[in-house]
């Protein structure tokens, strides 16, 4: 367990003054995915808000070595550096421990580099891979992902006369990671930061590949204010739309539970993207988003054995 | 066992790669199988297995990975190796532009095959002349002894201008022909490569470097203009890298290779195995009283224009090989760069296009011949009709 009076003494190995929007809650996933680190660690990032926000040459907010290749390939990348570390292990020439995070957004994880991803697992590469969820291809300007849930507005899936929003259901990338038998999946949020570092440590613990899915939310995407990242995040978790829970070597346990369980309404409603959810003749459609995340909440409880 | 002496081997093109891999024992390999490198990674995969190597191999899901596995090993310092073909180089194009970008030394066997569509698993020359403009140094393989050679030579050339380089060799033509190789004492070659020395390795977690940085207007230029000079600069280090090894084999290697040029008139010009033909089809030219020549390209990219020039200077007529189509409409790629680079002499040759052994077309000695016997009528002319000519199709 964590104590954040320890954890505010540690050096952040991201600076500040880096590029990233006003009330983005990326920086918070990372600086906590790696204060949670007890080895040094080597970081590949994928194409996205992470990497162009944090690295414009000949600047760099990262203080650990930190290497970026292409977007769909972060995963198969990381592993490259990762058996360069074995096999200069095995040569003598490194004699350290040292830990491997790759970090992907939810298009250059769920969509494009989800065959990278799916690779590097199967392959047993010792190292984790955060994916920093925000639910749209942000760094282009609010495109739709795998991860968009259904009525999101976004550029690609806009709300118009006759179409409200994104169609198509979220694509549950957890659970498709959680089916290559790997010894650690967990999913978190930046705002509980207990149960994140927590999990990246219990991530970095284990001898192979490990993944924790971390929702992200955007200020530009979601449109909210700039205060209201982490309250978003946490209410989240709150209407069980993103449940915290880790699967070890295939046992599901969930994390945290909601004392009591909010509607997704209260979620939807300080978001922009959800804006026309909020007019009468679309009552419906915010029901049926709560019949969805009721139906995969009991099923996950199923899997924890709480139902 | 540990290869003492020089010895006679009987070897496939893709054995041969996979044993000069062998006896430089990378640190990493990473690849995926496609015909026709798969033997070269099944004969290198079986050496992991028996233990005859320290390299971890890499069995990654697509060529795409395979690149991007090495761009990841090579900047955390490891020597870095992999090889493909055809549709695989073509997934991994994105990435062969970061590795060179990134100023990464990777060493790559390229197995060269035509690309869909159609599909066609047999050899020419796409694959590579499309990564043409991708920063990879490329040097060119007649035979299986050359890819031997070349392979070996690849990695210090690679590591000392710090650009990655591919070894090319014609898909089943070189890659599944059993030559007679000479193969290199096993101690020989450790000591030829040396170890890999780089002074910026991404897990020298001591002192923390940032790879791959957003690079704006106000930079990009200034690092794409020396990735160039690197380029630029390579040449006098692959000649180098041709003479140590020269030392130690025994074997003559330079930016090109004149075969029977001196006293020439017309020459032809090419990559590869039909290099091969063409010195036979040359020897029996001869006989009949022609005076032909061939100008074999060995390293394209540097593009070795000084010594195409000197070769080229006084020659009546020249005909250019090409093994890929360029769909330009005008010639393919090779065409296209000899022409420029000859067009700063006086007395320029008179030059003319082949498109040939497209998707493995055979190419036979007759086919050299008939070339040939086209230069002498152009030279007899003084002027070419039609430039852009295909050699063994069906109209």
């Amino acid at each position: 367990m964590a104590r954040l009076r320890d954890l505010a003494k540690k050096h952040s190995p991201l600076t500040s003054g880096h590029r990233a929007c006003s009330g983005c809650a990326f920086p918070q996933v990372a600086r906590q995915v790696l204060l949670a680190a007890e080895e040094p660690v080597v970081v590949v990032v994928a194409t996205g808000c992470m990497e162009v926000a944090t690295t414009i040459f000949p600047y760099t907010a990262w203080c650990v070595p930190w290497l970026h290749c292409a977007f769909e390939n972060a995963a198969s990348t990381l592993s490259g550096v990762e058996s360069a570390y074995r096999a200069l292990k095995k040569r003598g020439v490194i004699d350290r421990e040292i830990r491997f995070i790759a970090f992907g957004g939810d298009g250059g994880t769920y969509d494009i580099g989800l065959q990278a991803l799916s690779g590097a697992l199967e392959r047993g590469h010792r190292m984790l891979y955060v994916c920093y969820d925000n639910q749209a291809y942000m760094n282009t300007g609010i495109q739709r992902s795998g991860a968009t849930p259904t009525y999101a507005h976004t550029t690609t899936s806009p709300v118009g006369k006759v179409i409200p929003g994104k169609l198509e259901r979220r694509k549950d990338l957890t659970e498709i990671v959680v089916a290559h038998d790997i010894p650690y999946v967990a999913q978190s949020t930046p705002a509980h930061w207990n149960d994140l570092v927590t999990k990246v440590q219990k991530a970095l613990a284990v001898d192979g590949p490990s993944f924790i899915n971390v929702l992200q939310p955007c200020r530009l995407g979601w449109n909210f204010e700039a205060d209201m990242a982490i309250e978003l995040a946490r209410l989240a978790a709150d209407t069980c739309v993103w449940p915290l829970y880790e699967v070890v070597n295939g046992e599901y346990r969930l994390t945290y539970r909601p004392r009591e369980k909010k509607p997704v309404e209260q979620w939807l409603k300080l978001q922009g993207r959800f804006r026309h959810l909020f007019l009468p003749e679309n009552r419906h459609l915010i029901d049926e988003i709560q019949a969805e995340t009721d139906r995969k909440w009991e099923k996950l409880l199923k899997k924890c054995g709480l139902a | 066992m540990a290869q003492k002496t020089k010895e006679l081997m009987a070897l496939t093109g893709n054995e041969a790669a996979a044993y000069a891999m062998k006896q430089i024992n990378p640190d990493v390999v990473a690849a995926y199988p496609i015909t026709p490198q798969t033997e070269l990674m099944q004969t290198f995969a079986q050496y992991v297995a028996d233990g005859l190597v320290d390299t971890e191999l890499v069995a990654v899901e697509s060529e795409h990975s395979a690149m991007s596995a090495c761009v990841g090993a090579a900047a955390g310092g490891a020597r870095t190796m992999t090889a493909t073909s055809s549709q695989g180089l073509a997934l991994m194009w994105e990435v062969l532009y970061i590795a060179s970008g990134l100023r990464l030394p990777i060493v790559m066997s390229v197995v060269n095959r035509a690309l869909s569509a159609p599909i066609n698993i047999h050899g020419d020359h796409s694959d590579s002349m499309g990564a043409r403009d991708s920063g990879w140094i490329q040097l060119w393989s007649e035979n299986a002894q050359e890819v031997y050679d070349n392979l070996i030579q690849a990695v210090r050339i690679a590591e000392e201008v710090f650009l990655p380089v591919m070894v090319n060799l014609d898909g089943f033509i070189i890659s599944h022909g059993v030559e007679v190789v000479e193969t290199l004492p096993d101690d020989t070659v450790k000591e030829f490569v040396g170890e890999r020395k780089s002074p910026y390795r991404l897990l020298d977690i001591d002192h923390p470097i940032t790879v791959g940085a957003l690079d704006l207007q106000d930079y990009y230029m200034e690092h794409k203009r020396s990735q160039a000079e690197a380029m630029r600069t390579a040449m006098p280090t692959i000649l180098k890298v041709g003479k140590e090894f020269e030392g130690i084999a025994g074997r003559n290697y330079e930016a090109v290779e004149n075969y029977r040029l001196e006293d020439a008139e017309l020459v032809v010009v090419a990559l590869g195995s039909t290099c091969g033909t063409a010195k036979d089809a040359i020897d029996e030219l001869r006989e009949e009283g022609i005076e032909a020549g061939l100008l074999k390209i060995r390293v394209f990219r540097p593009f070795p224009w000084e010594e195409i020039k000197s070769a080229l200077g006084s020659k009546k007529a020249v005909a250019v090989m090409d093994r890929a189509e360029g769909m330009s409409a005008v010639g393919g790629p090779l065409f296209h760069e000899i022409r420029s680079c000859l067009y700063d002499l006086t007395n320029r040759p008179l030059t003319v296009n082949y498109i040939y052994g497209l998707g493995g077309r055979d190419v036979a000695i007759e086919d050299i011949k008939k070339v040939f016997y086209d230069l002498v009528s152009i030279a007899k002319l003084g002027k070419v009709e039609d430039f852009y000519r295909y050699l063994g199709v069906r109209e």
